[in-house]
């Protein structure tokens, strides 16, 4: 019998939850313990990340005997372009206002979405952007601008 | 009569016309959402909470009330016309409804799901109108261990009821406890987890991280996996449910609600296993099975009064003792937090509107619920045909503006995009953020009161077992887990998860 770690999918929960809970454990050492008695700041973080270990172990080791596959798609294109309208959203409504990235974040979102099409992922977008402008602006009042200087 | 007259304080503040309003919108906005598979009552809470930052308390309790428990009633109207399930609770309801629909008998089954929900949310509220006080009273001698014994039990209930894999449902709760965390410790002022970035120093916001998981983590999931939508039914007519159909219903329908009433009052457990055990029964006690899943009228009338019930049970521990039984429920809480009232057992009598405002309110929202499935149905189906790649940018749109203009901080959308990704890794993986939630929300009270308890004890853990509370709490958490870890019933748990 052959293993695919590649797809693996309980190996890769299980090296996910032995990551991080060794990089909870690791920081944690920065922080005092303390005693059952007086619990420092590092004891609960610590107690956590070992059980995560622990778990994490277990699974790995379930799923090289149930060797279960990663299902569906990565869908990597909304994967990379919607955080990414995020981002992009988050630095525009600091620098350029809040029309910009609005319509920044509504057309990544249209085209995230191998199904998009060009004209109605612009219209939507317009569209959007209108509405919450009308909805957060005008009608809740949130003192954001709608077009800054730079 | 001291409930009467509670009850009628609360009518009176429910029915003034801004709360009417609120609870109509709200059940509105839950009916949607229900209806719309990809977007749950979780993400729109989230959402939607900024906006309430302007309501009264009173009314904006309501209308997130009314969300949640309005997209109760919508999840089944997909389930039995297009067999998804709008909501994951409905998710039992398709095996039946939907045959029932193909059999031309779409409207009796939404009638009898309506029906049932409306009996199941009328007990329910009152359930918590009668058993709310007393909690309440008790809840005030609760002290650091009780409360630490109470929160275990929620999330090894959680961890162990949700569905697939249970070890990793308990990783996945001690990963929210691990996120929840981060920050400025209370007791000390060490800064934890923070990476040395000062906007970590107040931890991580509980809205960034449901709606990073919880919208974007799904949209990008679900923008993976297409589902095929067609609407079964054109035109729903004659909602009417025969006789026969009403009399077969009744019994499902309260064996239903009593059901989901003891699993909305456990906290952790969501009201999916509400509707999957009130099926398993409805089934087990059935003169002849073999109908199930050929269109049994049961299998509608008791897991939709089953999911209804949970849902406003979960009122009671957030109401009486200030916990969060669900992310939602920690959603509610927050928006308390928002308007300055501290959650707990004394909201009861220090705000005794918001209490019976809010019960009222629910068994009016439950009414105009009815309305809302029943006679309008045709605008619920047309509003299904609206493809998903219309509707998850509105959602995007939504999310980022909530989220940004609760500390106007461009840092929370970036970690809103981060919490997209990982959540989606998670779903991927097969690890359930839900239990992760509850962790996260419970995770800084959890170790605020198991420090205390110990300062309390001088150091010995017995303090959990010898205060006779606590020990309940303590005892039924290892029944859950012996009960779980039996062999029998792990058997049966792969039967209802399959």
């Amino acid at each position: 019998m052959q293993f695919e770690f590649r797809n693996n999918r309980d190996v890769w929960a299980g090296a996910m939850l032995i990551a991080t809970g060794a990089v909870a454990i690791f920081m944690a050492r920065n922080y005092a313990m303390g005693t059952t008695l007086r619990m420092g700041p590092g004891y609960f973080p610590t107690v956590l990340g070992g059980l995560l270990i622990v778990a994490g172990l277990y699974l790995a080791v379930m799923g090289l005997r149930r060797n279960e596959k990663i299902g569906g798609s990565w869908s990597l294109r909304a994967l990379i372009i919607l955080p990414l309208s995020l981002v992009l959203f988050g630095l525009l409504m600091e620098h350029a206002g809040f029309i910009p990235a609005l319509l920044v974040l509504t057309f990544g979102s249209t085209i995230a979405t191998t199904e998009s099409r060009p004209l109605e992922a612009m219209l939507l977008s317009v569209g959007l952007t209108a509405f919450c402008v009308a909805l957060f602006i005008y009608g809740l009042g949130l003192p954001y601008p709608l077009l800054a200087s730079w | 009569m001291e409930l009467f007259n509670n009850l009628i304080f609360g009518f009176a503040v429910a029915l003034s016309w801004q709360n009417l309003l609120y609870c109509m919108i709200g059940v509105s906005v839950g009916t949607l959402i229900g209806v719309l598979p990809g977007i749950g009552p979780l993400a729109t809470i989230a959402m939607l909470l900024p906006i309430t930052f302007n309501v009264a308390p009173v009314g904006a309790l309501i209308m997130l009330a009314g969300i949640y428990y309005g997209a109760q009633y919508g999840g089944s109207t997909t389930a039995i016309l297009v067999n998804l399930p709008g909501e994951t609770s409905a998710v039992v309801t398709c095996i039946d409804g939907y045959q029932m629909a193909r059999q031309g008998r779409a409207g009796p089954a939404l009638a009898i799901a309506a029906i049932g929900s409306f009996f199941a949310g009328t007990v329910g509220t009152l359930l918590i109108a009668v058993a709310g006080p007393p909690l309440a009273e008790l809840a005030l001698k609760f002290g650091a261990p009780e409360y630490f014994s109470l929160m275990l039990m929620g999330l090894v209930a959680a961890a162990v009821l949700a569905q697939g894999d249970m070890i990793k449902s308990l990783a996945m709760v001690a990963m929210g406890l691990l996120l929840g965390i981060v920050g400025t410790d209370v007791n000390t002022g060490v800064q934890r987890f923070s990476f040395g970035i000062t906007e970590l120093s107040d931890g991580i916001g509980f809205i960034v991280v449901a709606v990073g998981v919880f919208a974007v983590g799904e949209i990008v999931a679900n923008l993976g996996d297409p589902e095929e939508r067609r609407v079964f039914t054109e035109k729903v007519n004659n909602l009417m449910p025969s006789w026969n159909d009403l009399k077969q219903s009744i019994m499902p329908i309260i064996r239903g609600t009593a059901i989901g009433s003891f699993f909305g009052v456990l906290p952790g457990t969501g009201p999916a296993i509400a509707s999957f055990a009130s099926y398993m029964v409805e089934k087990k006690v059935a003169k002849d099975p073999s109908r199930f899943g050929k269109g049994a009228i049961e299998g509608v009338a008791g897991p939709e009064s089953a999911n209804n019930a949970d849902a406003q049970c979960k009122f009671i521990p957030m109401l009486t003792l200030g916990l969060p039984a669900s992310g939602v429920m920690a959603l509610m809480l927050g928006a308390l937090t928002i308007q300055g009232i501290q959650p707990g057992p004394d909201v009861m009598t220090t705000r005794p509107e918001l209490f019976w405002g809010l019960i009222a309110s629910m068994w009016i929202g439950n009414a105009l619920l009815v309305v809302l499935n029943l006679p309008m149905i045709g605008i619920w189906v047309k509003l299904l045909k609206v493809p998903y790649r219309l509707l998850f940018p509105a959602i995007m749109a939504f999310s980022a503006v909530g989220i940004y203009s609760v500390n106007t901080s461009s840092f929370e959308i970036y970690l809103t995009a981060l919490f997209g990704v990982i959540g989606f890794i998670w779903i991927k993986l097969g690890c359930s953020p839900a239990p992760m939630l509850l962790g996260f929300v419970l995770g800084p009270m959890m170790e605020e009161h198991l420090r205390r308890a110990m300062l309390m004890s001088k150091g010995d853990p017995s303090v959990f077992v010898t205060r006779p509370i606590s020990l309940g709490f303590m005892i039924v958490t290892a029944l859950i887990l012996v009960v779980m870890i039996a062999p029998a019933v792990r058997r049966r748990r792969v039967d209802i998860a399959g």
